[in-house]
């Protein structure tokens, strides 16, 4: 039996889990006609895009170039001819460099594309970059970054992210049901290079064929190899936000990432199932990140499933691929139900840290009025990072910077539960948002003030 | 297509400040029942007009301040519930009209409605009656006459219970536990009462914290410094008759008055008390120490509505100190 973790962070809800396609295998979905490639699919600065229109590109051939530091390539998910280069607007509303390239149904992989050596820690990394590995849980953290900590700060524990606690999501289960060998090998391979002595893989209760299947992954290299692979499999409380890094690390460790630091900070690297299983596949076939698991449900939705699409096919096409809708959909979700973001339009291209588009007709869109707060502290309970979001709310609607801080706005992990858990149906996660952008407005400008006057009295210093 | 945009999470819990009040006033149901069936049909009519009053009020006042209708949160009816619980049953009718006037324009919409007022509605609204009209406030009665009478002349006047503590007409603790005894409407009846606290807990509308603290402290305080207390008590604790003697007085001062009304359902008003666990136990240990001076020391039999009203005041400065530091912090100043 795996073992159970002891700890346990205070809050979290418990939202419908929803998880209506787990059972349905994974399927593949070509014949896309065109996709849309942002230059930006990571956090960090832009590629540069280094094809033309009227280039011919094949499947993996580089179609941005990652000049930046923590910039991380874009490849091409299809093989056809470049039609545009141009700037659209992403789904979080900011303003990016995309490529449009039309299809020649054909599919070729790019000659280049070979499975990668690697001899030293070096490699390693250049490898994962090459790839265009980013996290790909959701936050679309550059892999290459993560991997490559500074050297007095090497992790002693790898976690792997197997929580899935967004409702609705089962791109992860499917992931580990279909290609658990794959995420062992990344495992292994992280583990190797950055000389990681223990790995602990945290699977949510509610999914006991997960923990089954990782068990028997892990006895089939010790009969392989002789040898345990130090890799554990533990069960989690089913909580949302379970998979949240700071959640999973403390339930898993008992080890507390202080607030504006990193899991590396406390000697931890967590890293999704589905980011360690492509690195496991990368080792083998050598293609770049091109292609995305995602789960399609929602009850606009002809057939839920979990579907594997090219990066950058538009989601009106995903949707139509996938099986259409039986009603015209009235809110469309990139992400999770818990904190994805509304689509105003579906003309969009998928980028590599989508794992989920929910598709909801009239049933599920309820959008309940606001009615004042009666500090019912409900909010308080369901907050797992310990805030008093009521208190945060209040305080942007007061726009007082002071009482923000006060409130540790900047602490906020944004997960949603106050907002799930708020009997008036305040939009708090909203307002949180808004008072971080007015305190980092406001250190800005205190900034600005404090150089000013260090100026001022420099001059008023050479004059007299 | 049209589609709907709005910020995440894109799922809602089912609770809603209606779905709330509404158990609120499910869980006060028992309480109301048992006193109309000790008080008669009078005490329908005094909560009838303390309930309907209230909605009326908070009607006109939130035309008149244009202000969108609140009637459908259920906010009122349970302010209008909780007054006539707090209300004798002799209480002239006018009395009521005017008590519920009070909670409803004066402490609640003037400070800006639901959410907003700094003082729990009912409880005000029982202490300005207090205050006001305390001959009538206090005649307190056990109900003699048919059931269907509406004349309060058939009640005959009687002692609440905490000024008979030792006297020879002192009522058992049965008595006192079923609701057999002079007092307000809603408090008598406290199988009833806590049958209402059990369903609010079990429906996750209070927590146990701010009832237990107050009770506790209270407790805890008369246990040792009552009149028949630890640090004095002479009586043979190896005989049951001994420790009988010994919890005898805690336990009927838990039983009568308003204590387990005003712990349960008053002083867990969420507008009024503190946010985290920890300053719930705060404000219910101070609850608990007031009503305990009050009801020894001060000149009024009756010191739980006092004692919540003054906690309700200090709610803010509770929450200022008692907020927590959030997750992760107290490791990092343990390493500085």
């Amino acid at each position: 039996m795996p073992l159970r973790s002891i700890h346990a962070f205070t809050g979290g809800v418990h939202p419908l889990g929803n998880k209506n396609t787990d059972v349905l295998p994974s399927i593949h979905l070509h014949g896309f006609r065109e996709v849309e490639l942002l230059m930006q699919q990571h956090i960090g600065p832009p590629c540069t895009c280094v094809v033309h229109p009227g280039d011919h590109v094949d499947v993996g051939t580089m179609v941005g170039r990652a000049d930046k530091p923590m910039a991380v390539p874009v490849h091409s998910s299809i093989s056809g001819t470049v039609k545009e280069v141009h700037y659209v607007v992403s789904a979080n509303g900011a303003p990016v460099e995309a490529v449009r390239i039309e299809s020649d149904l054909k599919h070729t992989i790019s000659p280049f594309c070979r499975p990668p050596k690697v001899e030293s820690f070096e490699d390693f990394i250049q490898m994962i970059r090459d790839s265009g590995l980013v996290g790909l849980g959701g936050a679309a953290f550059p892999t290459y970054i993560k991997l490559n900590p500074p050297k007095n700060k090497m992790p002693d524990t790898l976690i792997v992210n197997a929580a899935e606690c967004e409702p609705y999501i089962t791109a992860d289960y499917r992931q580990i049901c279909e290609h658990p060998d794959d995420i062992i090998d990344g495992i292994l391979c992280v583990m190797k290079w950055l000389e990681i002595p223990t790995t602990i893989i945290g699977v949510e209760d509610n999914k006991p064929l997960v923990t089954r299947i990782f068990s028997h992954e892990i006895k089939k290299r010790v009969f392989k190899t002789g040898r345990h692979p130090d890799i554990e499999v533990r069960t989690l409380k089913t909580i949302y936000p379970q998979g949240a890094e700071k959640m999973l690390i403390y339930t898993l460790t008992g080890r507390k990432v202080p607030p504006g630091k990193l899991p590396i900070d406390v000697h931890t690297l967590v890293m999704n199932v589905s980011t360690l299983r492509f690195i496991g596949l990368y080792l083998k076939e050598g293609v770049p990140l091109t292609r995305k698991r995602m789960t399609l449900d929602g009850s606009a939705l002809n057939t839920p499933g979990n579907f594997i699409v090219p990066i950058g096919a538009r989601i009106q096409d995903i949707i139509e691929a996938a099986g259409g809708t039986r009603e015209e959909p009235k809110k469309i979700i990139m992400g999770g139900a818990m904190m994805g973001v509304a689509l105003d339009r579906i003309d969009h291209g998928i980028i590599k840290a989508n794992n989920a588009i929910l598709v909801f007709g009239s049933e599920e869109t309820t959008l309940p009025p606001e009615s004042p707060c009666i500090r019912c502290g409900r909010c308080v309970a369901s907050c797992p990072m310990d805030l008093i979001p009521c208190g945060i709310d209040k305080a942007t609607r007061l726009r007082d910077p002071q009482m923000l801080e006060k409130y540790h706005v900047m602490d906020c992990i944004e997960c949603g539960c106050c907002t799930y858990a708020c009997p008036s149906k305040r939009f708090l996660t909203q307002s949180i948002k808004n008072g971080k952008i007015m305190v980092r407005a406001e250190r800005a400008r205190i900034q600005q003030e404090q150089k000013l006057l260090a100026e001022s009295e420099q001059k008023g210093g050479s004059s007299s | 297509m049209k589609l709907q945009v709005s910020h995440s999470p894109h799922v809602r819990d089912k609770a809603t400040t209606q779905s709330i009040m509404l158990d609120v006033i499910i869980a006060l149901l028992p309480a109301t029942f048992a006193g109309w069936y000790y008080f008669g049909i009078r005490a329908v009519l005094v909560t009838l007009v303390s309930v309907v009053s209230c909605l009326i009020f908070e009607y006109i006042s939130r035309r008149v301040m244009k202000r969108n209708n609140t009637l459908y949160d259920l906010s009122a009816a349970v302010t209008g519930l909780l007054l006539a619980m707090n209300l004798p049953v002799t209480i002239p009718i006018y009395m009521v009209v005017i008590g519920a006037c009070f909670a409803i324009v004066v402490v609640k919409q003037m400070f800006g409605g639901i959410g907003n007022n700094f003082v729990n509605p009912a409880i005000a609204a029982r202490i300005f009656l207090v205050i006001a009209f305390p001959k009538a406030m206090t005649s307190w009665t056990i109900h003699s006459g048919a059931w269907y009478s509406f004349k309060s002349v058939d009640a005959v006047s009687s002692a609440t219970p905490l000024t008979s503590l030792g006297a020879s007409n002192e009522p058992s603790l049965w008595s006192l536990f079923i609701g057999d005894k002079a007092g307000c409407i809603g408090e008598v009846c406290i199988l009833a009462l806590l049958i209402g606290a059990l369903y609010l807990m079990f429906r996750h509308v209070i927590r146990p914290w701010i009832p237990a603290a107050f009770i506790g402290t209270f407790f805890i305080l008369v246990f040792f410094f009552g009149h028949t207390n630890v640090l004095h008590f002479t009586g043979d604790l190896t005989t049951s008759s001994g420790w009988e003697m010994l919890f005898h007085e805690c336990l009927y001062m838990l039983l009568s008055g308003g204590l387990i009304l005003g712990a349960f359902f008053m002083a867990t008003d969420y507008v009024t008390s503190p946010l985290t666990v920890k300053g719930k136990l705060i404000f219910g240990a101070g609850c608990g120490i007031l009503t305990f001076l009050i009801r020894y020391y001060g000149n009024m039999a009756e010191g739980v509505s006092f004692s919540i009203l003054l906690m309700n005041i200090l709610t803010p400065h509770i929450d200022e100190w008692t907020m927590g530091k959030p997750f992760g912090e107290v490791k990092e100043n343990a390493k500085a």
